[in-house]
């Protein structure tokens, strides 16, 4: 690092040494573009350390396309691996050797499973998950209805939770340790402690039953309109709310506390700053990298994890059809859903990271 | 003339929580009394644990981690802000008192643009509009000698060097125009070469603006400087209290006379440096990703004799420790130690190799095991190198307590009970353990009080006339390299810059990089950083 100061003296350099890379976090990649050269290589390294900012993303956009295809090995190897099969299951009684070996052929499951597995992820990188063995309907078709119900519950719940949560974690910090922090973190704790299908029960019992202010069963038909929708998917939602919103308010709570004890903020408070800027200005901006990495964890909870909450409501969405196709063994849906709650899953972790890439000033700025 | 801060009997306590012990209340101040002038400043110097910063904040009527101001009374133009609430003490904090911190670089927040941080107090109080703040960040940003003042605000707080973050954290505390500005050690995370700049820089806003100061520092030589009176505190009451002058040249004081004294040890240069236990040819070295820090460096070291290397952080002092130890195989060349070349990497030495070389860091918290006692940490070479056990380690853990002056009775101690001065003793003691050769000492004295390093110092040199070990002795500080070396290796951005003999490298004719490091070293006398700055006026009007 020069000095240019207006007192510089004279100092010896030739102005090649470079100075150990300041943020250690992030492997491989250095903070600062080396600017004298030294680095030759391949084109990767020469972007990297041009542009790092754009390597790191680009970095994590192909390690995510890479856990795809191996997810989607997984999910085919397991369900290869599974006991039992669909032809003795749809046969029932009548399943005499004949006929399911008939019902193989039918649906190919006598070719290797390596063929099968290239067909399927050709098909599924086009966007076609093939045809359902239980209904022969094209999965993708059915899916799509059912992804949309899915995404409309899941999107008005993260709509309501996340800033809920953002803001009741930040309330708690600037009155921490005392009533309004104890009450949010009481009522939090219990609501992570209920399970979400006795939440759903006692919604249903005292907003349905006892005052009839809410609708029961949750499904919705395509016959209806957007009003009527979200007045059905009122009680799903508050008890997706409450189960996402205590995880999220206390990590918030939680990396905010951590931040408020760095000396940036004691700058700030010196500086005779009220309590609300201090959080809002001065801490929050630091806290958004673990903040983010939760909210996104939850968001994907919101789609992939809601079977119980579905199967409560009556309510059409991915998770009750995948529960529907694993008791029939109805391999192509259950592929299909699997792989497409794992893209959502890498999916939002990927957006995650790279938000907190993006939300550190080092990485934005490089020197 | 009326008195701007007046302190009077002031009293500190916080709550200390011990391990397996009930809290217990510690006072941190008390009876602490001084007063302060328009325009002037005060130097509050005395070791870490003094109270000097607990009685800084309370300018400002704050509390740092549990501390609470529970007596006396710190009037600011005659009123108490003790007994402001929390909105009345926010119109002071950052508009009448403002706090210059310690590190810059952990002081800024590092999601904001350095003007934005700059010019927030200013805004907030409302004491200027947006434009008239920036006006004034402009212009102290050119007082202090800030780099491309009009695009610095732009930049972040990790774009900056740290002696350009020290500086604008200067005028961030300036910006407001305050009447009061408390300095809490701004120079001593800095390397002296910069320091004298910051310095320089500080005095100069400080007069420029006719704001007084509360100048906190560890360094008496540093406050000769720059404050007009001094209060020496010691355990968290007052020692001496008087001018500049008085507590310099005619300390009453026993404490101050012997801060004003360090640096007693002393070893004369070794007349033969011949030989060489250690040699060090043409190492090039560098990390993983690309970075060249070592460039072509080549020294040695005899026997039983003391290689100080000197240089400011960056010069690539550390990273030669780390390929001398191993840790970092070197690119090129080759060290040799007593006559055999010794394997790059740590890998390929073998257990032996591995014990004559050991090694004390600069934080001697971080390099031991907090949930080992001194008996474990001690122990643990007498195993793994001798492969010592039961009452025969015990024996020899005690053996190695009496050599570093602490005793058995601290041999089930932890970490954490122990000072800053005894937990570098502890290091000492576990690097003995192994019976080196050489010992590589990296800045083993730059985190403690002067005169605790000045005990370590003592204890190393002793060591040394007992045992004959050599030392490799890291440092920043050339009134160390004086004390103890025999030969100096000057590094400056991983060059080799000077080496030879103590006499020889420490007198002129003097390299440029040499002559300024030398130069910026602050000495214990009034008015020596005006005649520096003299000079180098002089020099670069002559140039």
């Amino acid at each position: 690092m020069m000095e240019s100061g207006p007192m510089t003296g004279p100092v010896l350099t030739d102005g090649t040494a470079g100075e150990p890379p300041r943020s250690a976090d992030l492997s491989g990649v250095p903070a600062k573009p080396n600017p004298t050269g030294e680095i030759g290589g391949t084109f990767w390294r020469r972007f990297v350390f041009r542009r790092p900012l754009a390597a790191l993303i680009l970095q994590r956009l192909g390690l995510s396309v890479g856990l795809l295809f191996a997810v989607s090995l997984m999910i085919f190897g397991g369900i290869e691996a599974l006991p039992g099969d669909f032809a003795t299951t749809y046969l029932g009684q009548s399943a005499t050797p004949q006929a399911v070996e008939n019902i193989r052929k039918d649906l190919g499951l006598d070719r290797p499973w390596s063929e099968r597995y290239l067909n399927w992820l050709g098909g599924a990188v086009k966007g076609d998950f093939g045809t359902s063995w239980a209904s022969k309907n094209s999965v993708s078709e059915q899916i799509g209805k059912r992804l949309g119900n899915s995404l409309f519950l899941a999107f008005f719940a993260a709509l309501i939770s996340v800033p809920l949560a953002v803001g009741l974690g930040m309330l708690a910090v600037q009155f921490r340790n005392r009533m309004p922090d104890k009450i949010i973190n009481v009522i939090s704790l219990a609501a992570i402690s209920l399970p979400e299908f006795f939440i759903g029960y006692l919604l249903i019992m005292f907003f349905a039953v006892q005052w009839g202010v809410a609708t029961f069963p949750a499904t919705v038909y395509d016959s209806m309109s957007f009003t009527e929708r979200l007045s059905a998917i009122a009680l799903p939602v508050a008890t997706l709310v409450l189960v996402v919103l205590a995880h999220m308010m206390r990590m918030t709570r939680a990396a905010i506390l951590n931040v408020m004890s760095s000396a940036y903020v004691e700058t700030a408070e010196l500086k005779g700053l009220g309590t609300f800027r201090i959080i809002a200005r001065h801490a929050a901006p630091n806290a958004v990298a673990p903040v983010i990495n939760v909210i996104a964890l939850n968001l994907a909870y919101l789609v992939v994890g809601v079977v119980v909450v579905e199967v409560v409501f009556v309510y059409p969405g991915m998770g009750q059809y995948m529960v529907d196709a694993v008791t029939v063994r109805d391999m192509p849906v259950v592929q299909a859903c699997g792989l497409i709650f794992a893209a959502f899953y890498i999916f939002l972790n990927m957006a995650a990271d790279i938000l907190a890439i993006l939300a550190n000033p080092r990485l934005r700025h490089p020197r | 003339m009326p008195e701007l801060l007046s302190v009077k009997n002031l009293k500190i306590e916080a709550t200390s929580y011990p391990p397996g012990e009930p809290p217990k209340v510690v006072t941190l101040v008390e009876g602490v009394s001084f007063d302060l002038q328009k325009g002037k400043v005060l130097g509050l110097i005395g070791e870490s644990g003094a109270g000097k910063s607990t009685i800084g904040l309370s300018a400002l009527a704050y509390g740092r981690g549990g501390c609470r101001i529970i007596g006396g009374e710190v009037l600011l133009n005659g009123r108490d802000i003790l007994k402001l609430d929390r909105s009345g003490i926010n119109t002071v904090r950052g508009a009448q008192v403002c706090y210059v911190a310690q590190s810059a670089a952990a002081a800024f927040n590092p999601a904001h643009k350095l003007g934005d941080q700059v010019i927030e107090a200013s805004l907030r109080h409302g004491l200027m509009s947006r434009d008239e703040a920036k006006q004034r960040a402009l212009y102290l940003f050119r007082v202090l000698g800030l780099p491309n003042p009009e695009t610095f605000g732009d930049r972040y707080p990790h774009q900056v060097s740290g002696g350009q973050l020290q500086r604008a954290m200067t005028a961030m505390a300036l910006c407001p125009n305050p009447e009061l500005i408390v300095f809490d050690e701004p120079t001593t995370a800095l390397d002296v070469t910069t320091q004298i700049d910051v310095l320089a820089a500080i005095k100069h806003a400080i007069e420029e603006t006719h704001t007084a100061a509360l100048y906190i520092t560890h360094d008496l030589a540093v406050v000769a400087q720059i404050s007009d009176d001094i209060m020496v505190l010691r355990h968290g009451k007052t020692v001496e209290y008087g001018t500049t002058k008085q507590v310099i040249e005619a300390p009453k004081e026993d404490y101050t006379r012997a801060l004003v004294s360090v640096r007693q040890a002393k070893r004369d240069e070794a007349a033969d440096q011949s030989g060489a236990l250690l040699k060090i040819e043409h190492v090039h070295a560098g990390y993983a990703n690309g970075f060249k820090v070592l460039h072509d460096v080549s020294m040695h070291l005899p026997k039983g004799q003391t290689l100080a290397i000197v240089g400011e952080s960056g010069s690539g002092k550390s990273t030669l420790a780390r390929v001398i130890t191993g840790l970092l195989p070197p690119s090129e060349g080759r060290i040799t130690f007593d006559g055999k070349e010794l394997p790059k990497a740590l890998k390929g030495r073998t257990n032996d190799e591995l014990r004559r070389i050991q090694m004390i860091y600069q934080m001697a918290d971080t390099a031991m095991n907090p949930r080992q006692t001194v008996r474990d940490i001690i122990g643990r070479p007498l195993s793994f190198y001798f492969g010592m056990h039961g009452a025969r380690k015990t024996e020899r853990v005690k053996e190695l307590l009496d050599q570093i002056e602490m005793g058995p009775r601290f041999l089930d101690r932890y970490p954490a009970e122990l000072s800053g001065g005894q937990k570098q003793r502890v290091a000492i003691a576990r690097a003995l353990a192994a019976r080196p050769e050489l010992i590589l000492c990296d800045e083993p004295t730059s985190a403690l009080d002067p005169l605790v390093a000045e005990g370590i110092l003592n204890l190393l040199l002793r060591l040394q006339e007992e045992t004959a070990v050599s030392y490799v002795f890291i440092t920043h500080d050339i009134a160390i390299v004086r004390a103890i070396a025999d030969s100096v290796a000057v590094m400056h951005r991983g060059r080799l810059v000077r080496f030879g003999p103590k006499s020889k490298v420490l007198s002129p004719p003097f390299d440029d990089y040499t002559d300024l490091l030398l130069k910026s070293v602050p000495e214990m006398e009034i008015g020596w950083l005006e005649k520096v700055l003299r000079t180098r006026r002089m020099e670069s009007a002559g140039n």
